[in-house]
């Protein structure tokens, strides 16, 4: 581990939170955005990962597997609703589902 | 004896308060017998305290009652405190005596009006009032009173209040006084700034050692408390509202318009008549408002056709009288005039009333005449209260205050001129006076009487007629005997007079002839005028000169006109540009403001999910972009 810098984690951690970013605002598949939104958890949850290797504490892979968590909770809530979505709309497209503009 | 001095305004009060809380369920003799009894009671009081004061003098010729003490704020301790002195002593005399007279009168008066026992509750809080202002032993004090006699004025002019008219010359009444009223208040503002009290004598031992003569505090509060006295006393400029204020019940007219409460305000340049002395300008300009005001409301009085109109110009003239004499330090004299004033005007007006009632509500004099057979009573005390007012010589109370006040304007200094207002007014008021006894009484009779006067309409007639004869004796001048009852009495309010070398009796003998032939020729001009050859005052009245006079006369010298013109108009003016209310444009505009705010931040809420997650990570960019930059 001691071969890899910190900055190399952390500018790997930015690029795929970023890549994740702009999934979830490019595509308009719902599934595709909880996809990217998982990405950019394990992004975070990578930078965690590598903050704790750095000062060689315990901490970031604990919220790791708090993030870890949170990803499978999110996705249980976000397929349900994704469910819900496509019966209601019969699309899986987010934009269709604007009846809350205001 | 003179321990009783509170229960004088207080009987009234609590007269008012029967009246008020329980008269609409009390049988018409009971609120007759509560509100003239409460009257007469006070009157009675009056006399016991008067004689308990003649005979045994308090030290420094006054007394004072403190009941308690109103409030207490800082350094200003107003009292209910009841100050009793020989002004004082009169005034209340006067009121009660005449009050309960007019009281009586009403209850035959007023008998058929369903407002009967309102009306006698404002006319007991009205006595209440005037008595707690004359009494007064502070300003403050005295201000209430001047503002409740202001309210009764204003409840009983409107009494008959289904007519519009009626309201509208109460409210005139109650907002032009008000316009005096407010340069009191400030006057009284600025006396307890400067002099640190408001209780009357110590103010008036402060002003007289902290002022100079002439200082300008001193013409300030002068000035300011003139001008309450000239709205109270329908002296020019306010004096527009005292002939519309004739739409009350003619005792009303009588007893607040005529009698008591107009001369407040000559009360109240002789009560605080030191700081008058102080400000000779301000004096000066007294003795010119009265002479101006005398001339101006005689000339309106003599071209009126209605009778209770022409009496209501006689009566701001009359004031006009004691402002003039209070013009030129004559205190005594004033008050003299203010106390014959009060018994004949309140008796014309009350014969007035008998007319009036007994002709259906009739008050043109052009349409009555001939009366004098049928209302002889009425007939005889008119025409005694016309010659006192005409101040017809030797036997008649106006006769004596008239000519001493022209005495006293004769030898102040330099006031030739306002003498000769004086004595031109004289002529004018025995024309007018002996105009509407002419007019009412004499000439055709055709009518059906309406009313005959009954006991309690006659009896207050004769007595106040006796004291329009007999009120004068008190005080006469030098070629007359000279008694000097009244002025040696009011020595205790005035201090003695200043030792003046007046001018030699001759003198005084001429000026008592040339105010003789002032009251005949004006009662021979009435004579020639309107009994041996009337069709002379209407070709006089319709000639090229005449007619715009007679009618710009007629209208009171267009004050009304101008006063609508510059002040009412533009009021209204105003009120309709402002309908919208200007300042409410400020929270009216807050409220716009949030609502655009709130149009326009809706707009962002597409219910685009994509939109929201970009803002979020722009704010979080932007975000953290500060916090890294900065």
């Amino acid at each position: 581990m001691a071969g890899i810098p910190v900055e190399h984690g952390l500018f790997l951690a930015g690029i795929l939170f970023g890549l994740g970013l702009i999934g979830v605002l490019v595509r308009r598949n719902v599934i595709f955005m909880l996809l990217s939104i998982e990405v950019m958890l394990n992004a975070a949850g990578l930078a965690f990962i590598v903050a704790g290797a750095q000062w060689g504490q315990v901490d970031g892979q604990v919220m790791f597997v708090f993030i870890l968590a949170v990803a499978a909770a999110e996705v249980a809530v976000g397929l349900a609703m994704v469910l819900q979505l496509y019966s209601r709309f019969k699309t899986l497209d987010s934009d269709a589902a604007s009846q809350l503009r205001g | 004896m003179l321990a009783l001095l509170w229960l004088i305004p207080t009987l009234p009060l609590a007269g008012f308060l029967i009246l008020a809380l329980a008269g609409a369920r009390l049988p018409r003799p009971v609120i007759a017998g509560v509100g003239v009894g409460s009257v007469g009671l006070a009157a009675l009081v009056t006399v016991l305290v008067g004689a308990g004061f003649i005979s045994a003098p308090p030290a420094g010729e006054a007394y004072t009652q403190i009941l308690w003490t109103w409030l207490d704020v800082g350094g200003f301790r107003p009292q209910i405190a009841f100050y009793l002195d020989p002004l004082a002593l009169v005034m209340i005399l006067v009121v009660t005596f005449v009050g309960f007279l007019i009281h009586l009168y009403s209850t035959e008066y007023m008998i058929d009006d369903p407002g009967y026992s309102r009306f006698f509750a404002a006319m007991n809080l009205f006595v209440a009032s005037m008595l707690v202002l004359v009494l007064a032993d502070n300003l403050l004090l005295l201000y209430l009173g001047w503002e409740g006699v202001g309210l009764c004025s204003y409840l009983l002019i409107g009494f008959w209040y289904t007519e519009p008219a009626n309201v509208r010359a109460a409210r005139k009444a109650f907002i032009v006084t008000r316009v005096g009223d407010t340069a009191m208040a400030i006057g009284l503002f600025l006396l307890f700034a400067s002099l640190g009290t408001l209780q009357i004598q110590e103010m008036m031992e402060a002003a007289s050692e902290q002022w100079a003569v002439g200082s300008a505090p001193a013409i300030a509060a002068a000035a300011l408390l003139l001008g309450g006295a000239v709205g109270k006393s329908g002296q020019l400029p306010l004096q527009t509202w005292l002939p519309d204020a004739m739409a009350g019940p003619t005792p009303v007219s009588a007893l607040i318009h005529a009698a008591t409460m107009v001369t407040a305000g000559v009360y109240l340049i002789a009560r605080t008549y030191i700081i008058f002395s102080l400000a000779p300008t301000v004096l000066t300009i007294v003795a010119v408002i009265g002479a101006v005001t005398l001339l101006m409301a005689g000339f309106s009085a003599l071209v009126q056709t209605d009778i209770k109109r022409t009496l209501a110009y006689s009566t701001i003239s009359q004031i006009g009288y004691m402002f003039l004499a209070l013009g030129v330090g004559a205190w005594t004299a004033a008050i003299f005039h203010f106390m014959t004033h009060a018994f004949f005007k309140a008796l014309l007006f009350l014969a007035a009333g008998v007319v009036i009632l007994a002709l259906h509500h009739e008050q043109d004099m052009f349409k009555m005449g001939g009366l004098r057979r049928q209302l002889p009573v009425t007939f005889w005390s008119f025409l005694l209260g016309a010659a006192s007012l005409a101040a017809l010589p030797l036997v008649t109370a106006g006769f004596y205050s008239k000519d001493f006040i022209l005495y006293e304007v004769f030898i102040s200094e330099g006031s030739l001129w306002l003498w000769l207002a004086g004595i031109v007014g004289a002529i004018i008021t025995a024309i007018y006076a002996f105009r509407m006894v002419f007019l009412t009484f004499f000439g055709e009779a055709n009518h059906h009487l309406d009313h005959r006067p009954g006991l309690p309409m006659k009896l207050p007639l004769v007595v106040l007629a006796v004291l329009s004869i007999i009120g004068g004796f008190v005080e006469l001048p030098a070629t007359l005997g000279g008694l000097h009852l009244f002025s040696d009495f009011m020595e205790g309010a005035f201090g003695p007079p200043a030792e003046t070398t007046g001018p030699a009796i001759r003198t005084e003998l001429l000026l008592q002839i040339a105010s003789v032939i002032a009251a005949l020729g004006g009662v021979y001009i009435a004579y020639l005028f309107y009994r041996q050859r009337p069709a002379l005052a209407g070709q006089l009245a319709n000639s090229t000169l005449g007619r715009p006079l007679h009618r710009l006369w007629f209208i009171g010298w267009g004050f009304d006109w101008l006063y609508d013109r510059l002040f009412v108009r533009p009021y209204y003016g105003l009120a309709q540009a402002n309908k919208d209310d200007l300042i409410d444009l400020l929270p009216r505009g807050i409220a716009r403001l949030n609502q655009a705010l709130y149009y326009g931040l809706s707009r962002t809420q597409t219910g685009n999910i994509r939109l929201y997650a970009l803002a979020i990570a722009l704010g979080a960019v932007i975000t953290i972009g500060l916090v890294v930059l900065l």
